[in-house]
């Protein structure tokens, strides 16, 4: 491959409500068996990208422990390799990354060393497949400087949250707005982009030099006229989890055949970490339906229309409804839980309730002693 | 200088032909147990977990899948610098050349990878049972004993002490006497085939029987180590030991794990069991599926009924298919409207739509009567099933089989198809 890879996984996001406070977006739990950053990691794995620097910053303790090995991703090459860049205290400079394009100039180095003509930045919240190779030959064949993955988001969608942009015919991007209170299109940037390394690398010098550390706001929205930006169309399913609404339903997704056979059955697969976990096992009075459970699970209740990450037990008599337990969870005999996100290794004692009411998802963070079980 | 004080041998060739149709493509212990794992990920989980980080696999019977299995031993931590996992097939001499004839003839064949790591102590396993044992402990009792051999034993009940090799101790535990299967066993320690070797006393025997035909660690090494006044101790381990030689005890020993609180329990954090995960993604449970007392592993697709039942990785079981007292494993795909009881289905078999299995009458089996016996219907790997058959109690099926093999759609308890693997 003639590009090295750069994953942002530094964010965090107020929206995310208390399930920030305890890991970065990029190390949430998606999908039953992942981790949001999988996704993009199993991308650069399968587009054979094989340098990967990733970026972490808030809360990387739980990331980290992910990224653990790099065997995961098939990335433990003698040719490159998975590179984890938090920030450091050097004698130039002492503060954390102070925006996105801060976080890439601060390892520059990361940038000179390598020798491949160009680099795929993306982000590690987002829930996709993409062969970031057929991104770079339509780079290549635009002759564009900088190539952004958009995705067309249905008409009247709230596309606040996201980076809008507005092509013309050629798709080129003529207009840029980050996060705008009104917008004038439903296309959006997923935060993936294909760049050549010294154009990046010049650009990132003379953005530090004038103090600008935003990669939207102050490369690609700053040079928009300048320099030449493309927009590449994805046009499967993507998401990104950066608010809990969204994060519930891109969990929910995963519940539709078409979106489970997509990421679960379809080539090329998704990678996580292996850990070992014995098959899921149900006892009597177990009742599942329409749910997706994991490996390490023992279920004795009911459970509807959830997602049931790993090494969760549910206890006698409880009832699960449309609801994410996250991993390692313990539920007590008896519980009711519904509209729920139960954040992981958590411990419920037994006859709880919990339920989300008026369409709000409620977060369920409940510490405390494990007591033992059988 | 490279030094281990104990390695493993891991004996892994044989086919295990009373597993049937199971075996006909794959060494018996490559055959799947508990859902996601292979029989051998026991002995070799138990290997890394005592601090046994050199094993010599020996392969002989269709290693293609315990190859591919293995592979540089990532699962269970053995891929190593110096030492791991070393799978280790017959070959070919200037002289001699000759397929592994017995057991230690196969451990006599790879001395000189033996000799690679200098051990002072040799484990002597197989890879064909299902248990959690601490090799380090039996090394300290092999030690503190001063002996020459120890022998892993269990006790067993006395009326079925003459199905195994019993050895019969002093008050320290050092064997005066084995006893091949006895019709009057006077002890009920059963030997597990499980040896500690010091070194030197390995070398010498198997040195100086390396011209016996078939030479074998229970027939020929023991005995001669006996005669020749070695000290060989037995080391009693109480622990949950099964044998799943045969299609029964392979099936008992499976359902055994979906019991509430098994005797065999997969689910402590304590002396985990390590395999090769193939399958990453979560199962999924349909909405009218049910799921009750049993084992479901990554990747599956429920949209039918399962009761107490075992079901591997990447297994589809269709709408309105009702699954009783079986084991489905991986990849296998079941299509809608089938009834299944009592059936052991192996990797990647495709069953069609409305296929009954497991029906009627028992009636001994013609051909096998010992092997496809208590009412099970064995499926071999890579089978097809067609559309709306229905086929009874001890049977075997193997191969890609059409409409024309059932005649009236039907094949009746007792009866074979058996038309891939070559060997029933």
């Amino acid at each position: 491959m003639r590009a090295i890879g750069i994953i942002l996984a530094g964010g965090n996001n107020s929206r995310m409500r208390e399930l920030s406070n305890k890991r970065a977006i990029s190390a949430m739990p998606i999908g039953g068996s992942y981790r949001a950053i999988d996704f993009a990691l199993s991308n650069m794995s399968n587009s054979h990208v094989q340098k990967v620097a990733v970026l972490t910053q808030y809360n990387s303790r739980s990331l980290n422990e992910h990224l653990n090995s790099s065997k995961w991703w098939d990335f433990g090459r003698k040719q490159g390799g998975l590179f984890v860049f938090t920030p450091t205290i050097t004698p130039d400079n002492g503060m954390w990354y102070q925006g996105t394009a801060d976080a890439i100039a601060q390892n520059l180095n990361f940038l000179k060393s390598s020798h491949e003509p160009y680099v795929v930045i993306a982000s590690g919240d987002c829930v996709y497949k993409l062969d970031y190779g057929k991104v770079l030959e339509y780079h290549i064949e635009k002759r564009a400087d900088i190539t952004v993955v958009t995705k067309v988001m249905p008409e009247g969608m709230d596309v606040s949250r996201f980076g809008v942009v507005r092509v013309d015919d050629e798709n080129r991007i003529v207009d840029m707005e980050e996060k705008p209170l009104v917008t004038k299109s439903n296309i959006i940037s997923t935060g993936v982009y294909v760049i050549r390394r010294r154009q990046l690398i010049e650009l990132l010098e003379r953005s530090m030099a004038e103090g600008r550390r935003d990669f939207v706001q102050d490369i690609l929205i700053r040079y928009k006229d300048v320099k030449k930006i493309y927009a590449y169309n994805l046009d499967t399913y993507w998401s990104n989890i950066s608010t809990v609404e969204a994060y519930f339903n891109t969990n929910k997704d995963f519940l539709r055949k078409d979106v489970h056979d997509y990421f679960f059955k379809e080539y090329p697969d998704v990678f996580s970490r292996i850990d070992d976990n014995p098959p899921a096992k149900y006892n009597p009075g177990a009742r599942v339906s329409n749910s997706l459970v994991s490996s390490g699970c023992i279920v004795n209740g009911i459970v509807e229309d959830s997602v049931i990450f790993k090494k969760v037990y549910i206890g006698n008599n409880c009832t699960i409804k449309n609801s994410i337990i996250l991993n390692d969870v313990r539920i007590g005999d008896n519980t009711y839980i519904e509209n729920c996100i139960v954040e992981s290794r958590a411990t419920i004692k037994a006859n709880s309730t919990y339920i989300g009411e008026n369409g709000e998802t409620k977060i369920i963070v409940v510490k405390g002693e494990r007591y033992i079980i059988g | 200088m490279i030094k281990k004080e104990m390695i493993a041998m891991l004996l892994a060739g044989g086919q295990g032909s009373r597993l049937g149709v199971l075996t006909s493509d794959i060494a018996k212990p490559a055959v799947p147990y508990g859902g996601k794992y292979r029989i051998i990920d026991f002995a070799l989980s138990n290997c890394i977990n005592s601090g046994v980080d050199t094993v010599g696999v020996l392969t002989q019977y269709q290693p293609l899948r315990l190859n591919t299995h293995i592979g540089i031993g990532i699962p269970w931590d053995l891929d190593r610098n110096v030492g791991g996992v070393s799978i280790l097939p017959p070959y070919e001499k200037s002289t001699n050349t000759e397929w592994y004839t017995g057991t230690a003839n196969a451990i006599f064949q790879n001395l000189r990878y033996m000799e690679l790591y200098n051990p002072d102590y040799v484990l002597i396993l197989g890879g064909d049972h299902i248990y959690k044992m601490d090799y380090e402990v039996v090394l300290d009792y092999h030690k503190a004993h001063k002996a020459d051999i120890t022998l892993a034993t269990i006790p067993v009940p006395l009326e079925e002490a003459s199905r195994f090799g019993i050895v019969i101790t002093d008050d320290d535990g050092r064997i005066t006497e084995f006893e091949e299967k006895p019709e009057h066993p006077r002890s009920n320690l059963a030997s597990m085939g499980i040896y500690i070797f010091s070194w030197p006393v390995l070398r010498d025997a198997l040195i100086t029987l390396k011209d016996q035909s078939g030479c074998d660690f229970g027939k020929h090494v023991i005995p001669y180590c006996h005669e020749h006044g070695k000290r060989i101790f037995a080391y009693e381990f109480n622990g949950y030991w099964k044998d799943v030689g045969t299609l029964m005890s392979y099936w008992e020993s499976n359902m055994e794990l979906i019991d509430i609180v098994p005797d065999f329990n997969l689910y402590e954090e304590f002396w985990k069991i390590y395999t090769k995960t193939e399958v990453i993604p979560p199962q999924y449970i349909a909405p009218g599926a049910v799921i009750e007392t049993a084992i479901v592993s990554e990747g599956a697709e429920i949209y039918g009924k399962v009761y107490r039942s075992i079901i591997g990785p990447g297994v589809v079981i269709g709408e309105n298919t009702v699954v009783h007292d079986s084991i489905i494993m991986r990849s296998t795909t079941i299509g809608n409207n089938c009834e299944i009881y009592k059936s052991i289905i192996a990797e990647e078999c495709n069953i069609g739509n409305g296929v009954r299995l497991g029906i009627g009458d028992e009636a001994p089996n013609v051909d096998k009567p010992s092997i496809y016996t208590g009412g099970l219907v064995a499926i071999g790997e890579n089978s097809v099933i067609p559309d709306n058959v229905t086929v009874g109690k001890n049977t075997a099926i193997s191969g890609v089989t059409e409409a024309e093999d059932y005649p009236n759609g039907y094949l009746p308890s007792g009866q074979n198809i058996i038309k891939a693997g070559g060997v029933e």
